[in-house]
């Protein structure tokens, strides 16, 4: 047994991370109702709310695009608390020193992510939306790593249970999916904190092409069909060709996806854990196509682009819990020695 | 003696202009049927800003009267820049009322004040946009009953936006302009230019939505008029 892994698992340190990790993911979408009821400014101020103490705001102010904002930092607070909690908690309760440093990053991230959330409204700075939902995405996969490193699954792979080993090709291609599914996202976001509304206004075609025109004329002839009360800034070519990146990088994953979910269930078999959760992944994939299409043609309707945020969230955290299970069950020594990641112990079997 | 008066005339002449000062007057009207204006329905989600509508009221993109006249068109002199008064001249006020602003399409200086008042009973934010290098962005925190709030732009900004973040259908344009020589048409596309110095001048029209139209004038000593005509695109 590895001398890294804790005796005996920790229920409730397990339930509290993962506590903190679905709050977090509930952060996500409250932030990203945010960006689609365009609220992002509707506080100017920060940390205060219109001058009061944010915890002392009046409900009966709580109106029009302030309910979201402030509901938002609300909930990003108790992230803070929850985070600084389990931070505390890690490093006096577990003896695993990596795990104990893996949560000062967690606390470190919650701060930095806080803060960029306050720049980004004070400094007036669009790009800083685009960095702080980045780093949302990778606190969510932070946070929900530390909830499996804490989980008996973890706990009993360290302690050396028996289980397939997973080849090098089949890691390569879900971590090359995963960080596709990364890039997809920093697309998203950058289109998102563009306030610009539907740079392609139906789908699957593109203004009624396979590929549209983006000439000056008809970028112009584009913004002049587009009427909305709530007057989004006018569309450009970049944002119409970042949207089409954008539907064919999805395209792709979900290409690649369902080839992990293949590979996966021929080498592990089809009641293996990393099978089951491949197959989750493809069935979030063809949720997450049909969310985005249903974005298109409800013009965007706010909660239905916030769902498709989280499923994104979901798709990307998916694949990095796949790659870390699958990279701590790899090894190409004897099954006597404690090999592997992060102190896990992974037997030699036959692949299937 | 003789030789004093000879001066005297030199310079009366010399500081004489060649002509006075006029107006440039005009009308603008607008041909054929306009685009439909669309409802404002989330103003009657909101229970703040619902009250005094039984229905949602209409956007107001183009103005255009029974008689087809166009107000809200921004008409200066194209490229007189650098005589700008607006650090004397009073300031434009527009008003946040039914959670819209009124009037939503104004004209000020460069350096003129623009004031910015809340006479409605909910908070909204004052956020202006600029996009001109030198033009300060900022958002501001406006209580129901709150102090005006004043703003001033040093460069020269077609269709500035003014929003209210909290309410997101709440916009307000305005230009910005380096000269005292604009007007903006009223309800009757009336527009006048005043106290325009002699001297040949390009005018400009500019609607938000529907483009801007040129006029080439030449003051001289009497009211030059300057008519333009706009249609949807």
């Amino acid at each position: 047994m590895s001398k890294s892994a804790p005796n005996t698992s920790n229920p409730w340190l397990f339930r509290f991370a993962g506590l903190t990790a679905l709050v977090t993911f509930l952060l996500i979408g409250l932030g990203g109702l945010v960006t689609s009821h365009g609220a992002g400014m509707s506080v100017p101020d920060w940390p205060n709310t219109y001058g009061y103490n944010m915890f002392a705001f009046p409900i009966s102010k709580w109106i029009g695009g302030i309910f979201y904002e402030h509901t938002h930092r609300l909930l990003a607070s108790a992230v803070g608390l929850l985070t600084t909690v389990l931070a505390v908690w890690l490093w006096l309760a577990d003896p695993r020193k990596w795990m104990r440093w893996l949560g000062v990053a967690a606390f470190l991230g919650v701060i930095a992510q806080g803060i960029l959330g306050g720049l980004r409204v004070t400094m007036h700075m669009d790009s800083l939306g685009v960095f702080h939902a980045t780093i949302a995405q990778l606190f969510f996969i932070l946070l929900c790593a530390i909830t499996l490193f804490t989980s008996r699954l973890w706990l009993e792979l360290a302690a050396g249970k028996k289980s397939s080993f997973v080849s090098r090709s089949l890691r390569t291609l879900v971590l090359g999916t995963t960080v596709l599914i990364f890039i997809q996202l920093i697309i998203a976001a950058t289109m998102r904190h563009q306030h610009a509304g539907l740079a392609i206004s139906d789908f699957p075609l593109a203004y009624g092409k396979i590929w549209p025109a983006t000439n000056p004329d008809a970028v112009a002839s584009y913004n002049a069909r587009r009427v909305s009360v709530t007057e989004e800034a006018p569309i450009t070519a970049f944002q119409i060709k970042l949207q089409m990146a954008h539907r064919i990088v999805a395209l792709v994953i979900l290409l690649l996806v369902a080839a992990c979910a293949r590979q996966t269930w021929q080498r592990l078999g089809p009641t293996d854990s990393l099978t089951n959760l491949a197959i989750f992944w493809l069935a979030l994939m063809f949720a997450q196509i049909a969310l985005g299409a249903w974005t298109i043609w409800s013009n965007k309707a706010a909660d239905v682009a916030t769902a498709h945020v989280m499923v994104g969230a979901l798709s990307l955290v998916t694949g990095a819990l796949w790659c870390l299970i699958g990279f701590g069950r790899s090894t190409s020594f004897p099954q006597t020695q404690t090999l592997g990641v992060f102190g896990v112990q992974a037997s030699m079997m036959a692949n299937k | 003696m003789k030789t004093f008066y000879f001066f005297l005339l030199l310079a009366s002449l010399a500081i004489l202009p060649a002509g006075r000062a006029a107006d440039i007057t005009g009308v603008i009207t607008f041909k054929g049927t306009p685009p439909a204006e669309k409802e404002i329905t989330p103003i009657m989600d909101d229970p703040n800003c619902s009250v005094g509508y039984t229905k949602p009221p209409l956007t107001h993109f183009y103005a255009v009267n029974p008689k087809g006249e166009l107000a809200d068109v921004i008409v200066s002199l194209k490229g007189v820049t650098g005589k700008s008064t607006g650090a004397s001249a009073p300031a434009v006020v527009i008003d946040q009322k039914g959670c819209l602003y009124t009037p939503s399409i104004v004209a000020i200086q460069t350096g003129q004040k623009l004031v910015v008042k809340n006479s409605d009973q909910c908070v909204h934010n004052v956020h202006d946009k600029p996009t001109v290098d030198g033009n300060k962005e900022s958002n501001d925190v406006q209580m129901p009953g709150g102090a005006d709030l004043t703003y001033t732009f040093t460069k020269p900004e077609p269709f500035l936006k003014f929003q209210c973040d909290v309410h997101p259908w709440m916009f307000a344009w305005v230009t910005v302009i380096d000269s005292p020589y604009f007007s903006v048409s009223d309800k009757d596309g009336k527009f006048t230019i005043k106290n325009v110095p002699p001297g040949k001048y390009t005018v400009e029209a500019a609607h938000r939505k529907l483009g801007t139209q040129t006029f080439d004038v030449e003051v001289k000593d009497t009211d030059v008029p300057a008519n333009f005509t706009f249609e949807a695109k």
